[in-house]
């Protein structure tokens, strides 16, 4: 019986293949090592064991952690603004002409606006005191979402209280681990975070450049086709915040439709400055909104107010009031600053005149920047930010930033509020070229804009 | 200190295993600085086999409903083809459970979430898929808001002041703190602050939430071990996930858990690489608005000075509500605030405003200036936003020249223990530390919390109803936020209606022996 039993298993084992064997072999042999060898410390014979006690406390004496933070190790320079900031600031005691901060409008200076808001005060007091789910849903919150769908042509939209918090808990409410995000490789530091809190693939493609963007679909085909219940999102920006460009909007859409990309869009900069009556993009570009899954905006640029907001259709945003984390697990905006908006977007409709008046400023002044011989300029002429880069390419990006500093600080003695672009280096995605950043205020004259142009020139040729 | 019956070098903790379904009614009274001062009382078995098999009862009326009645808002529109947005699972439970009880949230209110608020009435005409607005008001007695020491009023210093510097320097500054959002009232703040909480140094955000998200990554990096409460707020979490540090939760409140930890990651650094960790982290909040239990800070301290790992508290709904000066869980254990390497807090409950703050050492402020997220890309706080906080910070130190703060710091501490003592006599169980004006109201069942927000509004109280996923499946709740502003007659009414209504309603499960003397105010 036995000599039977040892027959059969050797005839098995004659008759499997060799490699079959040495799998099964590592396999097993692993599985031994998983359970037996543990990692940790190991005695004089090479052999592991646990620390006796002492060994322990010793071990815990010996130990010993990085500081919490590094010495800064230079003096952060700060310059205090004071008074009411608009079409100029006060800067460490100096009354400034403002091209650095966004006031697109001007209507930090609107007088309607500030009463309103003081009513609300006056009704509401300051805080909401609690999250939107919680209490803290006031009627002006509603409104204000029901004035923004209707003005931007969706069903329905939602409010953030603060502007960088809306497309950082926008992207992670709907793409999750596994799911697949196509990014251009210059949107903003928000974005930038909103797709590493979603924890999906991200692919970045060139800046603008659609073929890029076509290239990178067609090569992850293969992946999407091993995986089609995963979703896929394209992210992009209507006006690009570091680098004042456009998005080609109808080739985007084209494309989403053509690889079934659902189509988040950060109106933050062309919300309320561009299309004939403020709508943003898809009016100036003629493009359907229907086409674009989400819309995000900001209420703290055009709108003289905190807070940021996405728009779309019900079945779309309805989900961000249970699984966007900025808006379920924060303070909802506080009162008077969302009467403020309201007012805002009223004042958006009775005086539509004032985008076409912007957009004339904006191009005067990308008409005169372009002619400043020490600098490149870029973005759309339409857009009301615009960058200053460096024309010289031999420096390396710490000189660069030297130089715009310098510049920035003559200007400001000589009475002009410009600023470089601060970004944190070490955690942008694309190293962004050292710049100056440029907004552009309806309020602007002529003389202004020649004024800061001409300050513009002569610092530069001083110090370039 | 002493006499909160800490002592140094005895770690203790009670049994904290309150999800689990043993019968666990004794609490082991060993020495602590909350023991005896918190409870976590169990729920009889027979109550959390009823929540479950009501949970799944829900849950198969929720299928068979999917199966007859497509939803409103089931369809994308114009997406052929593509992959769903949603995992069937989420959109299952809020279309057809969540529903069910949808009304209790998201109520709009039309005045001062003051001790008082008008709810705006709404009524649904098709099971909670969409309200309509009936035009009517119903004024509420609030117990929902966070507005721990009275200070959302329209009316007052706190809004006068604030529309002098909306008159004087507009309502928003748009510009990022590195740029030119650095006004001169950010700065008064800041100092404010930082001598509100005796630390060197403080800034301020926009926006409580993203205090937590957008600086928890400039202090950790990967390499970075934190060890973080498992009841920590969302923020936390978010900011810990952006860190791309090791995380690894250690129960809630529990010191032997966390020491356990702490020794093990101390002695044998990271197990995957067998390196010692770059730094390790403890992250906890004061008091955890979910539970109502206050952190055991002594114990804490002791270990984080032991095992030489930096301490994070979160205090966003602790400073001004706990501690005798109002300064929050630091100042109520009577300790040094240096021994906390990071405080972290928020202005939105008890300062009646918004935004949040970060405090400590001069060279982690300044670090932080320099290297936040929020500082160098989002919006500065907005000038109503700081005034509120000046003005009701000065109220609460007493630099006004009155005893309005320490009257009110008072009346909430007054008010918290009344209320929760009663709580306890009527005989509901009742979650948290004795102190914590937080009083999470035990329900269980999932329908429960759906009557009992519905009943109490019709009684005109409005509170809050937390459940799955917000809470473990077995333990929805309905939370009490007490005010400094309420009076001892609308706690009176609130105690009364809920000693009724748990009688209707069958909330009475405690086990614990009543008081059977009145409860002094």
């Amino acid at each position: 019986m036995s000599i039977l039993l040892v027959g059969e298993i050797f005839s098995i084992l004659l008759n499997t293949p060799t490699y079959v064997l040495v799998i099964e072999f590592i396999l097993t042999a692993s599985v031994l090592c998983m359970i037996f060898v543990r990692s940790g410390p190991r005695d004089n014979s090479g052999r592991k064991r646990k620390l006796t006690k002492e060994e322990e406390e010793e071990a815990i004496k010996n130990y010993t952690p990085e500081d919490l933070i590094e010495e800064l190790g230079y003096e952060l320079s700060s310059k205090t603004v004071t008074g009411r900031v608009g079409k100029h600031i006060t800067i460490d005691g100096k009354k400034c002409l403002n091209v650095a901060t966004h006031n697109y409008l001007g209507l930090l200076e609107d007088q309607t606006i500030l009463e309103k808001a003081m009513v609300s005060l006056k009704k509401y007091g300051v805080g909401s005191c609690g999250p939107r789910g919680f209490y803290g849903t006031l009627d002006v919150h509603l409104d204000l979402e029901d004035k923004l769908a209707k003005f931007m042509g969706a069903e329905e939209a939602v409010v953030y209280s603060y502007g960088f918090s809306t497309m950082a808990s926008a992207i992670p409410a709907y793409s999750k681990r596994n799911d697949v995000i196509f990014a251009d490789e210059k949107v903003n530091f928000a974005i930038q975070k909103g797709l590493q809190a979603s924890r999906s693939t991200v692919y970045f493609y060139k800046h603008n450049n659609m073929a890029d963007l076509e290239r990178l679909l067609l090569e992850k085909i293969p992946l999407h086709k091993k995986n089609p219940k995963h979703r896929r999102f394209l992210v992009a920006e209507g006006i690009y915040m570091n680098t004042g460009e456009m998005c080609p909007l109808p080739e985007l859409v084209a494309i989403r439709k053509k690889y079934q990309l659902r189509l988040f869009l950060d109106e933050g900069i062309s919300f309320g400055t561009i299309g004939k009556t403020g709508r943003g993009l898809t009016e100036l570009l003629n493009v359907d909104p229907l086409e674009i899954d989400l819309i995000c905006g900001s209420l703290e640029w055009a709108v003289p107010s905190v807070g940021g907001f996405c728009v779309g259709s019900h079945f779309i945003i309805e989900h961000q009031r249970l699984s966007g984390l900025g808006y379920c697990f924060s303070a909802s905006l506080p009162p008077l600053l969302t009467q403020a908006a309201i007012t805002a977007l009223d004042t958006f409709e009775e005086h539509p005149e004032m985008f076409s008046e912007l957009v004339e400023v904006s191009k005067k002044v990308h008409k005169e920047l372009a002619s400043l011989p020490k600098f490149k300029l870029s973005g759309d002429k339409l857009s009301p930010v615009k960058h200053l880069f460096l024309e010289d390419q031999q420096k390396t990006v710490e000189e660069k930033i030297l130089i715009l500093e310098q510049i920035v600080e003559k200007c400001l003695s000589n009475s002009l509020a410009i600023v470089d672009a601060k970004y944190l280096l070490d955690k942008e995605q694309a190293n962004p070229e050292p710049s100056l950043r440029i907004t552009v205020n309806r309020k602007l004259t002529d003389d202004d804009v020649k004024n800061c142009v001409n300050v513009l020139k002569n610092v530069s040729n001083s110090i370039c | 200190m002493k006499n909160k019956g800490y002592s140094n070098g005895d770690i203790a903790h009670k049994s904290e295993n309150h999800t689990g379904l043993e019968k666990t009614n004794q609490e082991t009274v060993i020495s602590s600085s909350t023991a005896n001062k918190e409870s976590f009382e169990e729920a009889p078995l027979k109550t959390a086999c009823l929540t479950y098999l009501g949970f799944y009862l829900l849950m198969i009326l929720g299928y068979i409903n999917q199966l007859f009645f497509s939803p409103k808002v089931a369809k994308e529109e114009n997406r052929e083809g593509y992959p769903p947005l949603y995992e069937a699972f989420e959109s299952f439970y809020s279309r057809y459970v969540y529903r069910r009880i949808r009304d209790c949230w998201n109520r709009p209110i039309c005045s001062v979430p003051g001790a008082e608020v008008t709810l705006k009435d709404r009524v649904t005409n098709d099971y909670g898929w969409s309200f309509e607005f009936t035009g009517t008001e119903t004024k509420c007695l609030n117990l929902g808001s966070y507005n721990y020491l009275g200070f959302a009023a329209n009316s007052g210093p706190c809004a006068e002041e604030t529309e002098k510097t909306c008159r004087e320097i507009g309502l928003a500054i748009p510009s990022p703190r590195r740029e030119y959002g650095n006004h001169k009232i950010h700065i008064e703040v800041e100092k404010l602050t930082a001598q509100f909480l005796g630390v060197e140094d403080a800034t301020v955000f926009g926006m409580g939430f993203a205090t937590n998200a957008l600086n928890l990554p400039t202090l950790l990096s990967p390499g970075c071990l934190v060890l973080s409460d498992e009841k920590n707020h969302a923020s936390i979490i978010l900011g810990l996930r952006l860190s791309g540090a090791t995380t690894k939760v250690f129960k809630h409140n529990n010191m032997k858990d966390l020491e356990r930890q702490l020794r093990r990651n101390v002695i044998y650094g990271n197990e995957k690489t067998g390196k010692p960790w770059k730094k390790i982290m403890i992250c906890v909040e004061g008091v955890f608005s979910m539970e109502g239990s206050v952190v055991k800070l002594p114990e804490i301290v002791a270990l984080k000075k032991k095992y030489k790992a930096y301490l994070y508290l979160d205090e966003a709904h602790s400073v001004g509500a706990m501690g005798p000066n109002g300064r929050g869980v630091v100042d109520y254990f009577g300790l040094d605030p240096k021994d906390v390497d990071i405080l972290m807090g928020t202005f939105t409950k008890s300062f009646g405003s918004a935004g949040g703050y970060i405090a400590g050492s001069k060279k982690l402020i300044d670090n932080i200036r320099a290297n936040s997220h929020a500082h160098c890309y989002a919006s500065t706080m907005a000038p109503p936003v700081a005034q509120q906080i000046l003005t009701s910070m000065k109220i609460i130190m007493g630099l006004d020249g009155t005893d309005e703060g320490k009257n009110r710091i008072d009346a909430l501490a007054r008010n918290t223990r009344y209320f929760r003592r009663r709580l306890a006599q009527i005989g509901v169980i009742i979650y948290g530390h004795e102190d914590s004006p937080v009083v999470p109201l035990l329900v269980y069942l999932f329908s429960k919390i759906g009557a009992v927000v519905r009943i109490l509004t019709k009684r005109k109280i409005a509170v809050v109803g937390v459940g799955f996923p917000a809470t473990p499946i077995m333990e929805g709740r309905i939370r009490f936020c007490l005010s400094a502003s309420h009076t001892k007659e609308q706690l009176d009414y609130a105690l009364q209606v809920i000693d009724e209504i748990s009688d209707q309603l069958g909330l009475k499960y405690s086990r614990k022996s009543r008081d059977p003397n009145p409860i002094e105010y």
